[in-house]
């Protein structure tokens, strides 16, 4: 596997094109066992994002071109529960080199749909999947794809998370409220906003 | 509609919740009393019109004097008592109490057709919940669609017994009741039968109305499209007092 997140060992062509202004959050996102949602609801903040560019910079993310995972970040968003062996490396990348952890919409807090298989056994799921609900030449992948975990994850049942915002996906406000908390140097308290399903 | 005046024996006691000094009737609860004066205290178990069995323990309180956290719904309010409904202690207990309601079985509220008018999804927000510190069991639960109008969805219950109060004391079918322990305790109906098949269920809906989440839900609900009403409760609880 040679995903992003798996390469987040800094190198000289790991910085950003380029570096973040000074006076300036940096922040990464990515998203893991998700939907992209919660991504998009982060672009739902619309003409908020112009006043946001001043204040953050997107240093790696989907929305953005860099390829790597700077060595040092302000503030890192996930989206998506830990479901496989890549999600992991990705958290654990993320932990690592971002100083404030951000657990996004309800896959990320509580695993919401994708722990929906969490009751049943991962042959099982497998077998479903790829083999009773298939037509044609059913088989299943195994190369190229990272391994299933047994157990779908919240984020925090792999590493620390220092806020979590719930929703599924949390709405724009939500997100917006909790970037100008965090901005402002306060902590923002998400569950006044947000709950789970939302 | 009022209740039946209190017989002449009945003294009025004073005492003080959360600073505020308050009089009520000797024989009324402290969670009566304080949904009376709109002191919020969350609660789960607890139905005006149904009888009262303290067990999800959401509405405790501390009571000046007596070391250990009461139940607001079992315990009458008494002269002279200084009762605490707010401290950090209580906010702690209730805040784990609804956190493990989540991890005991499978809620996944974006998807359920109770999304958005669901009593568990309030109490989460109403107590700080806003993710789940113990791990989930993800053992799975059955779900009964054998009812034409009805199912029971037991990944969802939060066995308050609501169900099982108003079928027997409201409505007089006794349908429902409650089975095994532990974990494997579920509600049921009749002797463990398929809904479907009950020869004692009127299909009067009680039940499902009064189910706090989306586990009594009416066939044919898609994600959020369940919204219960519980307004005939009290009224008909008051009637039934006064025959
Ligand atoms: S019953 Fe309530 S808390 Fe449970 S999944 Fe449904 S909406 Fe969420
Ligand atoms: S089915 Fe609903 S009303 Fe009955 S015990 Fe479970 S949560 Fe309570």
């Amino acid at each position: 596997m040679n995903s992003p997140a798996t390469t987040a060992a800094p190198t000289a062509a790991a910085q950003p094109a380029t570096p973040p202004a000074p006076g300036k959050i940096t922040v990464a996102t990515t998203w893991l066992d998700g939907c992209s949602g919660c991504h998009m609801s982060f672009l739902d903040m619309d003409e908020r994002l112009v006043d946001l560019a001043d204040r953050i910079h997107i240093v790696y993310s989907p929305l953005v071109d860099a390829k790597d995972l700077p060595e040092q970040v302000d503030l890192g968003i996930l989206e998506g529960s830990v479901s496989n062996e890549e999600d992991l490396h990705k958290v654990k990348a993320f932990r690592k080199h971002c100083k404030l952890l951000v657990s996004l919409g309800d896959c990320a807090v509580n695993g919401n749909v994708p722990a929906m298989r969490n009751p049943f056994k991962l042959d099982a799921v497998i077998e479903r999947a790829y083999r009773e609900n298939v037509d044609h030449n059913p088989q299943i992948p195994t190369e190229g794809v990272p391994r299933l975990l047994k157990t779908v994850l919240p984020l925090h049942a792999v590493v620390p998370v220092d806020v979590f915002i719930p929703g599924c996906p949390p709405c724009a406000d939500a997100i917006f409220y909790v970037l100008s908390e965090l901005i402002a140097g306060r902590t923002p308290d998400p569950i006044t906003v947000t709950r789970f399903g939302a | 509609m009022p209740l039946p005046a209190p017989s002449a024996s009945v003294r009025v006691v004073t005492f003080k919740i959360d600073g505020q000094d308050l009089s009520a009737r000797e024989d009324e609860s402290i969670l009566e009393v304080c949904r009376e004066h709109k002191i919020p205290i969350p609660s789960l178990c607890w139905m005006e019109g149904l009888s009262v069995i303290g067990a999800c323990r959401l509405c405790v309180v501390e009571v000046a004097g007596v070391p250990r956290l009461l139940a607001a719904c079992t315990t009458r309010v008494a002269e002279g008592m200084e009762v605490s409904t707010d401290t950090e202690k209580l906010r702690r207990y209730r805040r784990t109490l609804v956190e493990m309601l989540f991890a005991e079985r499978n809620h996944v509220c974006s998807v359920c057709v109770s999304n958005g008018h669901c009593e568990l999804q309030w109490l989460a927000q109403t107590c700080g919940v806003d993710h789940v510190r113990m791990p989930y069991r993800n053992a799975g639960y059955a779900l009964d669609s054998s009812h034409e109008m009805f199912r029971v969805d037991h990944n969802r219950c939060v066995l308050c017994t609501r169900c099982v109060r108003v079928c027997d004391e409201i409505e007089g079918a006794h349908t429902w009741d409650v089975m095994g322990r532990g974990s494997d305790c579920k509600v049921i109906t009749d002797l463990a039968q398929p809904w479907g098949d009950s020869t004692t269920c009127t299909s009067c809906g009680k039940c499902v109305q009064v189910c706090p989440t989306g586990a009594l839900t009416k066939q044919g609900t898609s994600a959020g499209e369940m919204v219960k009403d519980q307004h005939f409760l009290p009224i008909l609880a008051r009637r039934r007092h006064i025959r």
